[in-house]
């Protein structure tokens, strides 16, 4: 199945299957893990027990897809050297850097309160625990901080010199890590996590109300879920509307690839629907608002919006597939925004858990979070082609001396496992989702004394 | 400031700890096959369930550490090991998802085990192949490896890989006498002496081979007056053998995993010795591979100020799951 590709073909495919996969499991990580500090902060508080059960409960899945995180994760580290050990080499002492700080800040805070937070809770007082909780939450956001300064400085580079070795070398750190487009890329992100997470734990909720609107646990992450959807998403529409305006000022030919626009041209038209056709240039069965474009990317409908005729030929990314994510991920925030409307106006009307065609789209929602994270990803990575650091190293000329043989192999391995690892791991957090959040049990601390074992505070299968 | 050096040493401390840490948590793995009740395997897991993901956090550290510092070494090396590389990571993700699935299901319970027990042992069998691989020398042209796609496997390497299983089996097996009670931890010391005399068996053989077939390494060890220092190495292995032995024998608890830390800490000196000034050995040297000072500095204040933040907050960790791990009160609740 691999003669008609190249070794460089399958060494991106490796790249990107490998780190769509990770992406999955930090963006879920990030924002349960916040939901968990706020979970047992309320409790803490309030000392209503409903919010130690949804903790206990939120905990165990957040486990699993955490351990997924480490050790899908932990190819992505040694990756950029076995495939792409000519862009390792040149950007190394840029992009090293960061990384490092990324394990020094992030992955040991993380992995060292874990085991506390996991199995900590009857060796360790209330007050620590939720502070070994709050650890395992900001690092993952640090973890976020480190590696979208690094991405971002590959999409926006700043702050360098070359070498006489032909290496990246460091003139002004603060404007490597804060680089143009990284404080949009990293607001972006975050909330992206924080709205998939919503809509996960939503469509959880939902479920179980499905089967008994009186499920009090179910009811309280329902409420709590599209509370943050009706915040949140406007929020993120916001905020990718700015992401969206840098990347026009400084990755053009990408934003070009979005909107299918193959001329520049005053009144730009906003492509709804279309298959853009890189041969001739044009969108083909094009379903468009004329003006609406200029209006979006430069606030004025007279305004001239750059096209791909702007750039090379050579310099163009694989319009179709960039095209296509944006729409995905576009269309799944709009749906996201309207949940959140839907969900605060039946608050409003006191029938919040009463909609059953609410509950039933709630949980339609549930799994949607991860392919727009995905095609999110998927519009600024393809569309930054065929740049790997924009504008001064190609993708083409940073791969390892690696024959196609061996990528090959390695490819096939990754995705038999992937599939076989994660797929298991995907059904144990589903069949812990399909579990009552209502019947997670407190086990009583104070009548034990603390033991020495480390007791795992969550439960086998049933 | 030679901050190139600097950086060797604290890579060097990186990957030492995790080799020390890592090593016990794979170990505990490896010796799954001799404790077959399913209640050992249990403890033996909890044992380590809680540190593991901090443990292996060292290799992070030493891999993006590499990149960040030493970046050809990291794109000369990742390149020449590739299937062994690609193999640990992927026998890393076997043992890491088991210590969750495996309390996820009883059906399948035996099937995480068994992921377990061979993503352990292909990390580790990789991890010493590597090491093997690097002692061999590596073939460099124009900032990017030129060697074969085999070169990595030959009998040598692969004994070394060998090797390292047994020394994460011995760190396994004495990390578990400390944390275990009853039969498992006589069984642990029993595995401790076995695994111990075999180890210091391949350190021997590895030792006398080198210098037999590497002139390099020859002259290194066996120069007058030069080398004379580094014999002290040797003594310190027949001193530290026979004091895991009869630490052992003796049952204390503590002890045989610290005296085996020593073992692998003098092994550790060895390589190092035996590559110094290499960091590719052969072709690159620590101070051709280092980035820019620029680069080295700006990591070094971060990990200056954090690496004692984090030993502070590992043993911490290590702190608070001290003691027996307690069979009774294992995953009911």
């Amino acid at each position: 199945m691999f003669e008609s590709f190249d070794a460089l073909f399958l060494a991106r495919f490796q790249f990107a299957f490998t780190i769509a996969f990770h992406i999955i499991f930090p963006a879920f990580t990030i924002g349960v893990a916040s939901y968990l500090a706020v979970l047992e902060g309320l409790y803490l508080k309030t000392r209503n027990p409903v919010y130690q059960q949804l903790f206990r409960y939120w905990v165990k899945i957040f486990a699993v897809a955490f351990g997924m995180g480490v050790v899908s994760g932990i190819v992505m580290s040694y990756q950029f050297g076995t495939n792409w050990s000519v862009f390792s080499d040149k950007a190394g002492p840029v992009i090293g850097p960061l990384m490092g700080y990324e394990v020094l800040t992030a992955f040991f805070l993380e992995a060292g309160f874990l085991g506390v937070m996991l199995f900590g809770m009857n060796k360790v007082g209330e007050k620590l625990h939720f502070f070994a909780t709050l650890m395992v939450a900001v690092g993952t956001a640090i973890s976020a901080f480190w590696i979208l300064s690094v991405n971002s400085w590959m999409q926006t580079p700043a702050g360098y010199a070359m070498n006489d070795v032909g290496q990246f070398v460091v003139t002004d750190w603060f404007e490597v890590v804060f680089n143009p487009s990284f404080p949009y890329r990293l607001a972006h992100m975050l909330l992206a996590a924080y709205l998939t997470v919503a809509f996960v734990v939503g469509a959880v909720g939902a479920w179980h109300l499905l089967k008994d609107k009186t499920n009090a646990a179910a009811r309280k992450m329902f409420s709590m879920a599209m509370w943050m959807a009706l915040i949140v998403a406007p929020l993120q529409v916001l905020v990718g509307d700015f992401h969206g305006l840098n990347t026009q000022e400084h990755q053009p030919a990408k934003v070009a690839a979005m909107e299918g626009h193959f001329h520049t041209e005053a009144r730009a038209p906003l492509y709804l629907f279309g298959l853009p056709n890189e041969e001739t240039a044009e969108v083909d069965y094009a379903l468009k608002v004329p003006g609406l474009a200029s209006i979006i990317l430069k606030h004025d409908i007279d305004a001239e919006v750059t096209g791909l005729d702007q750039f090379p030929r050579e310099d163009w990314p694989p319009v179709t597939t960039v095209f296509w994510a944006f729409r995905i991920m576009v269309g799944i925030g709009l749906l996201m925004v309207l949940a959140g409307l839907w969900s605060g106006l039946q608050r409003l009307r006191g029938k919040l858990y009463d909609n059953n065609l609410l509950l039933r789209f709630s949980l339609f929602m549930g799994p949607l979070g991860f392919v727009a994270v995905i095609a999110g990803w998927i519009v600024t990575e393809v569309g930054r082609q065929p740049w790997v650091i924009y504008g001064l190293l190609r993708t083409a000329d940073a791969a390892s001396p690696i024959d196609k043989a061996g990528v090959a192999g390695s490819l096939i391995a990754f995705i038999v496992v992937y599939f076989l690892v994660f797929g298991a791991g995907t059904f144990y957090i589903l069949r812990k989702m399909a579990g009552n959040p209502e019947q997670v049990t407190i086990p009583d601390y104070a009548k034990h004394k603390p033991t020495m074992a480390a007791e795992r505070i969550y439960d086998e299968e049933a | 400031m030679d901050y190139a050096l600097i950086w060797a040493i604290l890579i060097s401390v990186a990957v030492f700890a995790y080799v020390a840490l890592d090593g016990f948590d794979l170990g505990v793995a490896l010796l799954f096959p001799w404790f077959k009740q399913e209640e050992d395997r249990d403890v033996m897991m909890n044992t380590v369930a809680p540190v593991w993901d901090g443990n292996e956090t060292w290799l992070v550290l030493g891999g993006g550490g590499l990149l960040a510092v030493f970046p050809l070494a990291y794109s000369v090396l990742m390149p020449a090991l590739y299937m062994p590389v690609i193999a640990m990571l992927l026998g890393l993700i076997f043992r890491g998802v088991a210590f969750e699935f495996r309390f996820k299901t009883k059906r399948a319970k035996g099937i995480w085990d068994l992921s377990f027990i061979t993503g352990s042992l292909i990390a580790a069998m990789s991890q010493g192949i590597m090491l093997g691989a690097m002692l061999q020398g590596i073939q460099v042209t124009d900032r990017a490896y030129s060697g074969g796609w085999f070169d990595w496997l030959t009998p040598f390497s692969f004994f070394c890989g060998v090797a390292v299983v047994i020394g994460y089996m011995m760190l396994g097996a004495t990390w578990l006498v400390m944390k275990t009670k009853g039969d498992l931890q006589s069984q642990s010391y029993r595995a401790g002496w076995y695994c111990a005399i075999l180890l210091v068996a391949c350190i021997a053989f590895v030792s006398l081979y080198l210098p037999y077939v590497d002139p390099f390494i020859a002259e290194r060890w066996f120069t007058y007056p030069a080398s004379v220092g580094l014999w002290v190495l040797p003594v310190l292995l027949v001193v530290i053998t026979l004091g895991l032995l009869r630490s052992l024998r003796k049952k204390q608890e503590g002890r045989p995993y610290l005296w085996g830390l020593g073992l692998f800490l003098l092994s550790f000196t060895g390589f190092a010795v035996s590559i110094f000034p290499y960091l590719v050995p052969r072709s690159i040297t620590l101070w051709q591979a280092a980035a820019p000072d620029n680069s080295l500095k700006f990591l070094l204040v971060g990990a200056v100020v954090l690496l004692p933040i984090i030993f502070a907050y590992t043993a911490y960790t290590y702190w608070v799951f001290r003691g027996k791990v307690d069979p009774d009160s294992g995953y009911h609740d």
